[in-house]
């Protein structure tokens, strides 16, 4: 996977992961012309389309897109599982999971696709195993921090 | 104590209450000056914090690389909460091209030993996502260490990260290669998985790498196998299916290792036809699993059965109900249409029926497929089926499905009746959005086929009269009223109720294009000669062409009046030539045609693919090898004969538009002959003479430009012996442009009172592609009669 992103039906980014090394400049091009395009698509159109060299996988959720580019060699339709488990990840962590879920806790939507996905390519295929990494890392969290109070809260 | 500081979820709210721009700006800018004020006294209780409010504003556009620096410090910090956000920060803020990104490697290097497993994670993670050629080197062996740790945890992050590792500087892929093969050995799903990648793309980077994997192919069918077999896992299963995440990056490492040796996929045989046969196909994790199957199955030597229940797996896929489905089959169906023609033949019914499908994807690679297999068998039905979507067809699609059906036409058509038919349906259906080039490669179509003259010319009469607003369609209906009008006279009809047609008729519908507004030039162009052709094929109404002919002299489109002038000189001072010039076209032979598709290779001539997804690529080219040669001309007066009209054909060029060229341009208007002056590299230069006077001489010259690119500033010179006068007069322009679509004409009066032999030394200058070229020519082959 080249990068993914999470975007509003009105076009607002609420996540970006870029796997590929690329200038802020680009980060912004790419972003704004993707999300153009994939908004203009009706509903009746299939997930995939092809954009400049790449294969992108797209799948709306409620409000939000999850925009995944992936290369020409990629499965389309295991990269359509991927989405979907991220978002049962998400849902099981934040407990019925919607939008402002993940614009009031964007760092932790990031926590938690960093334990799914490293480098572009899944890490994890247990469901159960990624979320009990993150209930341990926010453990982690919780516990320094009780320790040491007069440091400021996220 | 620590300053009021405004916590991240806080900022997010107010931020949201902007009600426009400039408001979110003031907030955004506040609180950034907040925060910069805030790292400048260095002080680390809200570092994190304030980092994280950073990343927010980052996202929503505002620059926030003052905070690059202090995700180092989060980073350096021995506290949880800030490594997890400063290592994001670094993520989403730094990439390898910043200098920045080197500082943290010391931190990543540390972390990777830290006894948190968490931390090592998050250190792992980072390089992983944005580690330099450099940050890998650096740390390629600290990530080897760890592939042998025994934590999976651990194991499967560092595989993953080596994965990175070895994109960015595959000469590392020896380093890992040992620890690689361990990692299958262990039950762990994530490792197991983590494993596969980082051997595939391995493989994929390194030959050599490939053939010391190829060992473990058995391991993989034996993995495979176990999760197939293995009894419900709820931690790993989808819908009914163990792993699929898991079971398709097998499938693909086992693709890698089975291309192009013949020993490996026979030893995958099994495992593959099982995995084919067994998955559950309700559910898309299935649909993956068996999609990637088909995608090995294609590429490595599998035996023929095997092919063949791959292909019918596409095939099933075709007639799922969920669209992207049907989209993944018609893209793979594509993509092996040439090496396996018979077995996607056998599913063309069904990818036809795709030409109705409600996704606008699957509807243009089914027209695609429909097109690679047409073959000489099948050549109606499918047409059939073609003219059928072409009436419902998107626009986006009209174009190249018109110009796929020609194509096909040409190739496989069974009878001349039935190719003409073809070609009148699909102008009528989609005539506007036949390209240009077509009108030409129809023209010539026609003029090959004189039995059908009658029925042609009726059929194309018929339809303009109904409709005049599709150009190709009219220019061609044009022409062939021009040329067969008699045969709409005569209402000679093979079938169909012989409608008489009177000359009033025919003149009334060449003057309405003429006259509509929706003709185009070319078209007009097209109707006014055809008019001027008629003149000599109809009996009474000749008066009315004069007359039509004589009212463009004066109209403002060049081209027109410049014909309409010229058909009236005909009329006026050559009348005696009229019938000859303007007599039946030969037919126009074919040279070869190019069906371009130059990605792909062609296995025999009936397999051949017609590619329409480069429209532009497709030419028709007519050339008359008189065309090549200069053709000395006979007297014309009074004589109809044949070898005068390959002059006449040499006006038929193709051009991009469709236009014809100047009818009468070739010819000259008096008894001296023409010559070519010049003809070098593409640039030929003719001399048209006429004597004014007995001493006088005009020659007209005409310049033309056969490559493919234009030329410009062309600039003529010409000199001539002593005791001759010459006078150059100003040229009709100096651009020529490409494949003669124009001219250059013009007039050099001579003055040669005592005789003496003509000779002219002829300067050239020219700029082709940004480069000037110059040359000097004699011209020695005026004919007596322009100096006698």
């Amino acid at each position: 996977m080249q990068f993914m992103l999470l975007f509003s039906r009105q076009g607002k980014l609420r996540l970006q992961k870029w796997y590929v090394p690329l200038s802020d400049k680009e980060k912004k091009k790419i972003t704004r012309e993707l999300v153009q395009t994939v908004l203009a698509r009706k509903p009746k159109m299939c997930s995939f389309l092809e954009w400049r060299d790449l294969k992108i996988v797209y799948k709306r959720y409620a409000s939000l897109y999850f925009c995944c580019a992936i290369e020409d060699q990629d499965n389309e339709l295991i990269t359509l599982e991927i989405i979907h488990r991220y978002v049962e990840l998400l849902d099981k962590y934040f407990g019925s999971v919607c939008e402002l879920d993940i614009i009031f806790n964007f760092e932790k939507a990031y926590f938690i696709l960093d334990e799914f996905l490293l480098g572009g390519e899944a890490q994890e295929t247990s469901k159960k195993n990624v979320l009990k990494a993150i209930e341990q890392a926010d453990l982690l969290q919780e516990v320094r921090m009780t320790c040491c109070e007069q440091w400021g809260e996220i | 104590m620590a300053p009021s500081s405004v916590k991240l979820q806080e900022l997010i709210r107010l931020i949201r209450t902007a009600k426009t721009q400039a408001e979110e700006r003031a907030i955004i800018q506040k609180e950034c000056a907040d925060i910069r004020s805030s790292f400048r006294e260095e002080d680390p209780s809200f570092r994190c914090r304030n980092v994280a409010k950073l990343l927010y504003m980052h996202m929503l556009g505002y620059p926030a690389h003052f905070g690059q620096m202090e995700c180092l410090k989060l980073i350096a910090s021995p506290r949880f909460s800030d490594k997890r956000v400063g290592y994001l920060g670094a993520m989403l803020l730094l990439d390898e091209r910043q200098d920045a990104s080197l500082l943290i490697t010391n931190s990543i290097k540390n972390d990777m030993n830290h006894n948190s497993q968490y931390v090592q994670g998050l250190a792992l993670c980072t390089l992983g996502c944005m580690g330099s050629s450099e940050m890998c080197r650096d740390l390629a062996t600290e990530v080897e260490r760890l592939l042998k740790t025994s934590n999976s945890y651990i194991k499967k992050k560092a595989a993953l990260s080596a994965v990175h590792v070895v994109r960015k500087v595959p000469e590392l892929i020896e380093l890992y290669i040992p620890a690689a093969e361990s990692l299958l050995g262990g039950k762990n799903h994530g490792v197991l998985h983590s494993a596969v990648v980082l051997i595939t793309e391995m493989c994929v980077r390194n030959p050599e790498a490939t053939c010391k994997f190829k060992k473990v192919v058995p391991e993989l069918v034996q993995i495979m196998k176990n999760l197939i077999m293995s009894g419900y896992s709820p931690e790993h299963n989808v819908g009914g299916i163990s792993d699929p995440f898991l079971q398709v990056q097998m499938l693909c490492l086992m693709r890698i290792l089975g291309q192009n040796d013949d020993e490996v996929s026979e030893a995958m045989n099994d495992i593959l036809a099982q995995v084919a046969t067994n998955t559950d196909t309700s559910k898309n994790a299935g649909n993956a699993i068996l999609y990637e199957t088909v995608l090995t199955i294609m590429d490595i030597r599998s035996e023929s059965g095997l092919r063949v229940l791959a292909v019918n797996i596409l095939g099933r896929f075709l007639l799922n109900s969920d669209k992207n489905i049907r989209y993944i089959a018609m893209t793979s169906l594509l993509k092996m249409v040439q090496t396996d023609h018979n077995a996607v033949q056998r599913h063309r019914g069904t990818i036809v029926d795709c030409l109705k499908d409600t996704d606008a994807s699957v509807k243009r690679r089914a027209l695609d497929l429909t097109f690679a297999l047409i073959n000489g068998h099948n050549i109606r039905s499918m047409i059939k089926e073609l003219l059928q979507f072409l009436d419902h067809c998107p626009a986006e699609l009209r174009s190249d499905c018109a110009s796929g059906i020609f194509l096909a036409a040409e190739k496989y058509a069974p009878s001349k009746r039935w190719h003409i038919d073809t070609i009148l349906r699909v102008l009528t259906t989609a005539g506007s959005y036949v390209r240009d080039e077509t009108v030409p490669n129809l023209i010539q179509l026609i003029t090959n086929t004189s039995e059908l003259y009658a029925y042609t010319v009726h059929k194309l009469y018929q339809a303009v009269l109904a409709d005049i607003s599709q150009q190709p369609l009219v220019q061609v209906a044009a022409w062939c009223i021009g040329e067969y009008g008699e045969f709409l006279l005569s209402g000679t009809c093979e079938e169909e109720k012989t409608v008489k047609v009177t000359e009033d008729d025919m003149l009334d519908v060449l003057e309405m294009i003429l006259q509509s507004h929706m003709s185009s030039p070319a078209t007009r162009g097209y109707a006014l000669t055809s008019l001027m052709k008629l003149s000599t094929r109809i009996s009474d109404n000749v008066d009315r062409i004069r007359k039509i002919v004589s009212i463009y002299g004066s109209c403002i489109d060049v081209e027109l009046q410049q014909r309409a002038i010229e058909y009236n000189t005909l009329f006026k001072k050559y009348d005696h030539m009229r019938v000859a010039v303007l007599e039946r076209m030969p037919v126009i032979e074919k040279n070869s045609q190019v069906c371009s598709d130059k990605s792909t290779k062609v296995l025999n001539d009936e397999n051949k693919p017609f590619s329409l997804s480069k429209p532009n690529q497709t030419e028709v080219k007519i050339q008359n090898a008189a065309n090549q040669q200069t053709v000395d001309l006979l007297d014309l007066i009074g004589i109809s004969d044949p070898s005068s009209t390959p002059v006449v054909q040499n006006n038929q060029e193709k051009m991009v538009g469709g236009e014809l060229l100047d009818l009468l341009g070739g010819i000259n208007f008096g008894a001296i002959p023409s010559i070519t002056a010049y003809n070098k590299n593409g640039l030929t230069v003719e001399f048209f003479f006429e004597k004014v006077g007995n001493n006088e001489l005009s020659i007209q010259l005409k310049a033309k430009n056969a490559t493919a690119k234009d030329m410009k500033e062309f600039i003529l010179q010409a000199a001539v012996p002593k005791n001759i006068q010459i006078h150059l007069q100003a040229p009709s322009g100096s651009v020529l442009p490409a494949l003669c679509s124009g001219c250059v004409s013009q007039t050099i009066l001579i003055s040669n009172p005592n005789k003496v032999s003509l000779k002219m030394r002829l300067r050239l200058s020219y700029s082709i592609e940004g480069s000037t070229v110059q040359d000097i020519c004699e011209v020695n082959n005026f004919p007596p009669q322009t100096w006698q």
